[in-house]
């Protein structure tokens, strides 16, 4: 299971990589091989704000729906069409393709996620 | 806990993922569902059902006795042959869909669903009359399910008989040397066996059969298969699943299951109440694929112009099809390309009414 330098993550799987004050939110790559083949992505719309810990958007596995929580609090400044037609780009790199990119309104909530080493540990519980 | 088959170990070493099911842990995937589908479609895949539940009914009036509690007709059925039925409450919604392995006029093996054996076991044993005999034998039965259209070539590798079962037929025969109960049957919609093995006899080693199975199958590109992809097969082929489909507030005729209720067939449990629904029931189960994008699921709302018609009662990725699309129970008279919506997520999404079975059924009659 690849974890990535540099980035935040989620206790419910998602990553964050800041550039600025933008978020570029996706989910992990343990995320998407526990889910296993992603048939479906919801994505936010542009412009709708979301709150840290609200929902984002939604990945579909062939079994179930699971939610995307946002990490950060903000608004939506870009979504990933892309993933609209190839959901399976999640599964192919999860890393290079985010879900939403959010305008943080508050950066201190980046220090509520964890980095590499803590989520390392973290997935190991799991 | 959950209960586990004997092939726990083995699938374990295999990679697979579990998941709980009618009080069971079952491998979900061992690869990928989607692989995992279309292997089956395309080649084989192996199976372990063991979770099913067995039950024995012998004595000069089991035929008679059974016959009182399906909805389905097994007095004219000849030996070794198979009959699938609902097995209905008075009121006509369902205890269970079973099928019926006729070895004789005494001997009956009814095959039911995991989380319904202790329930169907009680109905049946507390039915009884006349010369019967109800057993469970549910532990001592290791069950593979074989699917797939390379499925007789894998077989005929295995199996001490110059002859196979043909479809909905059975034999007693013997597969790497263990006595076994040879089904041809399943529940993907492909040409297929289901090999019954009595682990409490001399010579079964089931560990060995499926191993054995597998290695058979290598060169056809054989691979064990999860139950998230049995779902995805069953659903293509409009297979109902129990608890979706079927349930105790369903009855067979509104899951568009009439022509496995013989209403002219003696008195049976639940036949006042469907000869009542005969004529026209007022929820039906409807095929249909979604025409936007979305994922109908399991319990989803059906609407048309806005309004509440029923439910999903299974739907998902139809992966041979590629295309979205569900099974609904709704009120009103639908045909193919008929708009109906489903509610995901609050939003309203177009979908069309199609003919069942989304994927036509393979078997080698």
């Amino acid at each position: 299971m690849e974890v990535r330098d540099g980035l935040y993550y989620s206790k419910d799987h998602e990553w964050v990589r800041v550039e600025g004050d933008l978020a570029y939110i996706g989910i992990t790559d343990y995320a998407q091989h526990s889910l296993g083949s992603i048939v479906y992505v919801e994505i936010p719309e542009t412009g709708s704000t979301v709150e840290q810990g609200g929902v984002l958007g939604v990945v579909e596995s062939v079994k179930a729906a699971s939610d995307v929580y946002s990490p950060v609090s903000g608004t939506v400044e870009e979504a990933n069409e892309a993933l609209e037609d190839n959901p399976e780009l999640i599964n192919e790199d999860p890393y290079e393709n985010h879900i939403a990119v959010v305008r943080m309104s508050n950066k201190d909530e980046l220090e509520l996620l964890m980095d590499k080493a803590r989520y390392e540990e973290f997935t190991k519980g799991e | 806990m959950d209960k586990r088959t004997p092939l726990y170990n083995l699938q374990k070493a295999l990679g697979a993922r579990f998941t709980s099911f009618g009080g069971w842990e079952l491998p979900v995937s061992y690869s990928d569902i989607l692989q995992e589908h279309h292997t089956v479609r395309t080649k084989a895949g192996l199976f372990d059902v063991s979770h099913m539940g067995q039950i024995l009914v012998t004595g000069s009036d089991a035929v008679k006795f059974v016959n009182s509690l399906i909805t389905n007709d097994i007095s004219t059925t000849p030996s070794y042959k198979a009959v699938y039925s609902p097995m209905c409450y008075e009121n006509g919604t369902v205890v269970d869909d079973v099928i019926v392995y006729k070895f004789s006029e005494d001997k009956l093996f009814i095959v039911v669903n995991a989380g319904n054996t202790e329930k169907d076991f009680e109905w049946i044993n507390s039915h009884a009359t006349g010369n019967v005999k109800v057993e469970n034998l549910s532990p001592e039965y290791v069950l593979l399910a074989l699917q797939g259209p390379l499925s007789e070539k894998i077989i005929n590798k295995l199996v001490d008989d110059n002859e196979l079962p043909g479809f909905f037929r059975f034999k007693e025969t013997r597969v790497m040397g263990m006595n076994v109960i040879l089904s041809r049957s399943g529940y993907t919609g492909e040409d297929g066996f289901e090999i019954y093995l009595n682990i409490t006899e001399s010579g079964s080693d089931p560990e060995a059969l499926w191993n054995g199975i597998l290695e058979a199958g290598k060169e056809d590109g054989l691979l064990p298969i999860g139950l998230g992809a049995r779902d995805t097969l069953r659903l293509e082929a409009a297979l109902p699943l129990y608890g979706h489909e079927l349930s105790d507030s369903i009855t067979p005729l509104e899951a568009g299951l009439g022509k496995f209720v013989k209403l002219s067939k003696e008195d049976f449990i639940g036949k006042k109440a469907l000869l009542n629904q005969s004529d026209n029931p007022e929820r039906k189960l409807y095929g249909f694929e979604m025409l936007d994008r979305g994922i109908p699921r399991n319990g989803y709302e059906v609407l048309k112009n806005g309004e509440n018609i029923g439910y999903v009662t299974s739907g998902g990725p139809l992966p041979r099809l590629n295309t979205n699309g569900g099974l609904a129970l709704v009120k009103g008279d639908f045909t193919p390309e008929d708009r109906i919506e489903i509610l995901i997520r609050n939003r309203s999404c177009e979908a069309k009414i199609v003919e069942l079975p989304f994927y036509g059924k393979k078997y080698k009659k």
